[in-house]
């Protein structure tokens, strides 16, 4: 059953051929929750990548020990416990992320990326490849909200990762820290994501 | 009057879905069509409301009390993931029919950031209380079911629409959910 | 791959030795980070006791005292200062849950007279760009070295002096609103600190 799995490919799939934010259209809702600011969606990102390496690692290493029927409270318990651990060190040792991650970050549990590729991957593949596919996937996860993070920063508050870069009395684009310039912010980089992707293929 | 408030807060000012951003996933992926929101949004009013329920007096009167806070979302999780399968198991033997009409539906409930989300938020509700926490509840999923509905049946029309091919999908579905964000928006104020 | 069969044994077994591990982990990681998450909190409230007193050199979290106020869920928190033992001012925390998305938590620096000597914003979960304007200089301004007995808490809209943030009036609102409770509070409990320290 061993094939040779190409790890690289089984790495870049991540970022663009089946990027969760773009593509798979997983994770949804911190995409558009947390990303006012670049920092936000960098840090958001990094903790969700974090619980999805930890998460298809341990499912991977202990799959063939968990009955099919209740894989899914399985993979809950699993995620949840990786989840809550990142809640308490945040909370410890980053606390301004912490603050503004808010209710984000337990609901890092629900974030059908990390459930759908413990049950879609790391169930049915051996541990290096369950590691290189949580990379790819994370880093494409990283990618898209800091880039979205970044883009609505800079229009809606004229500064990148905190960094101003226009007057301190300049209009912004304000619309889009608020709720439907997430949106629309997402719906134009979904465009230029699918221009770009088909580009490169 | 508090009462009062909490409904068009939920519902209009700060929309589940549309200010919150709890909820993405089924409002992307489930508004097709006006008949399939309509039935999510029932399932969601039921799981939501008990899971509140449960949640928050299993947070008060046994989390807390044991100092096991940080276990809150590990059992929040759990909860609602045990809810949504006996909801599934009672409502194969009571309404078959129904249960056929919500179909899948019903295990994507878990996953619903939404569910979890208001239970968390209920915690923290100014004055406390457990008929508040389930008013907050029930609300909310009825803010959700505004959204859901009306923005399926913006879908269903947008389907005969000349949409530009590098829009099609995605990308004018997220643009229509950011109008309507902006739309309200306006309730600002109002509460 | 071979997997364990769905017999009910295997089920439960499973599921418990997962649980088992699981909130052990937790319990161990909880252990780990009670101490810098309290050390984390004492810290920032040192640095906004800092912040919002005129110089001092008790230690006012030692000699904090509690009060009951019908503004809030729990007790106030109330910080008094003392240089060389006399009262020099003293730190109160204000409360609103009317912000824009909900609690907003400050904490007010009172002069002995009542004047406002600074105010630094606690916890807050406005809108990033809008709301949480009211942590800037610009905004917090306003506010050093007025009296709220002369100086109106309101909104300028609602008739008062306080410049709202563009855009986040709420915000501002509810923000005038805290300090007024926390002055309240101040005034009513001022003989809680008159006395000199021991």
């Amino acid at each position: 059953m061993a094939k040779e799995v190409n790890q690289t490919q089984n790495f870049l799939k991540g970022i663009i051929k089946d990027n969760p934010v773009f593509v798979m259209l997983l994770g949804m809702c911190p995409t558009l929750g947390v990303t006012s600011s670049a920092f936000n969606g960098l840090g958001m990102g990094v903790a969700t990548l974090f619980v999805l390496l930890l998460s298809n690692i341990v499912v991977s290493l202990v799959k063939s020990q968990i009955p099919s029927k209740v894989r899914i409270p399985a993979f809950i318990i699993i995620i949840a416990s990786f989840v809550t651990i990142v809640e308490m060190v945040l909370e410890a040792f980053i606390p301004s992320l912490y603050e503004q991650l808010g209710i984000f970050i337990p609901l890092i549990v629900v974030n059908c990326l990390i459930l759908g590729r413990a049950e879609a991957f790391a169930s049915k593949n051996n541990l290096i490849s369950s590691i290189f596919d949580a990379l790819g996937m994370g880093l494409g996860f990283i990618i898209a909200l800091t880039v979205l993070g970044a883009t609505r920063e800079i229009l809606g508050s004229g500064s990148l990762f905190e960094f101003k870069f226009v007057a301190e009395d300049a209009n912004t684009f304000i619309l889009f820290i608020l709720p439907p310039g997430a949106f629309i912010a997402l719906a134009y980089l979904a465009v230029l994501f699918n221009k770009i992707s088909i580009k490169i293929s | 009057m508090d009462y009062i408030v909490i409904l068009i807060a939920a519902v209009f000012v700060n929309n589940i879905v549309l200010s919150q951003f709890l909820g993405i996933c089924p409002f992307l992926g489930v508004s097709n069509k006006v008949s399939t929101s309509v039935g999510m949004s029932g399932a969601v009013l039921f799981v939501m409301t008990i899971a509140t329920l449960v949640t928050y007096l299993l947070y008060q009167y046994i989390l807390v009390p044991a100092g096991l806070d940080y276990l809150r979302t590990i059992t929040f999780i759990l909860v609602i993931a045990a809810l949504v399968q006996m909801v599934e198991i009672i409502l194969k033997k009571v309404s078959p029919p129904l249960y056929q009409a919500l179909g899948v539906f019903l295990p994507l409930i878990t996953t619903n950031c939404a569910v979890l989300g208001v239970a968390i938020l209920a915690l923290g509700l100014e004055g406390g209380g457990l008929l508040k926490a389930v008013f907050f509840a029930v609300a909310n999923s009825i803010g959700f079911a505004l959204a859901l509905i009306v923005f399926a049946s913006i879908r269903e029309h947008l389907e005969l629409a000349n949409i530009p091919k590098g829009m099609k999908g995605v990308p004018i579905n997220l643009l229509v959910a950011g109008l309507l964000s902006l739309a309200f928006l306006g309730f600002t104020g109002l509460v | 791959m071979s997997k364990k069969k769905d017999t009910f044994l295997n089920m439960i077994l499973s599921l418990f030795v997962i649980t088992i591990v699981a909130g052990f982990s937790l319990g161990l990681v909880n252990d780990l980070t009670v101490g810098p998450k309290a050390k984390a909190k004492l810290e920032r409230k040192i640095n906004a006791l800092t912040l919002v007193l005129p110089p001092f050199d008790n230690n006012p979290v030692e000699d904090i005292k509690m009060i009951k106020s019908e503004k809030a869920k729990d007790s106030i928190e109330v910080y008094p200062a003392y240089l060389k033992n006399e009262f020099i001012g003293a730190a109160i925390i204000g409360i609103t849950y009317k912000g824009f998305s909900g609690l907003i938590k400050i904490m007010v620096g009172f002069k002995p007279d009542g004047t406002i000597q600074n105010i630094e914003v606690l916890e807050q979960k406005e809108t990033p760009g809008l709301g949480t304007k009211i942590k800037d200089e610009k905004f917090l301004n306003q506010f050093r070295n007025k009296n709220p007995l002369s100086f109106n808490l309101k909104v300028t809209k609602d008739g008062g002096e306080v410049d709202a943030l563009t855009g986040a009036t709420i915000t501002s609102r509810a923000f005038g609103e805290a300090t007024q409770m926390a002055y309240d509070e101040f005034i009513k409990n001022n003989d809680l600190f008159k006395e000199p320290k021991n």
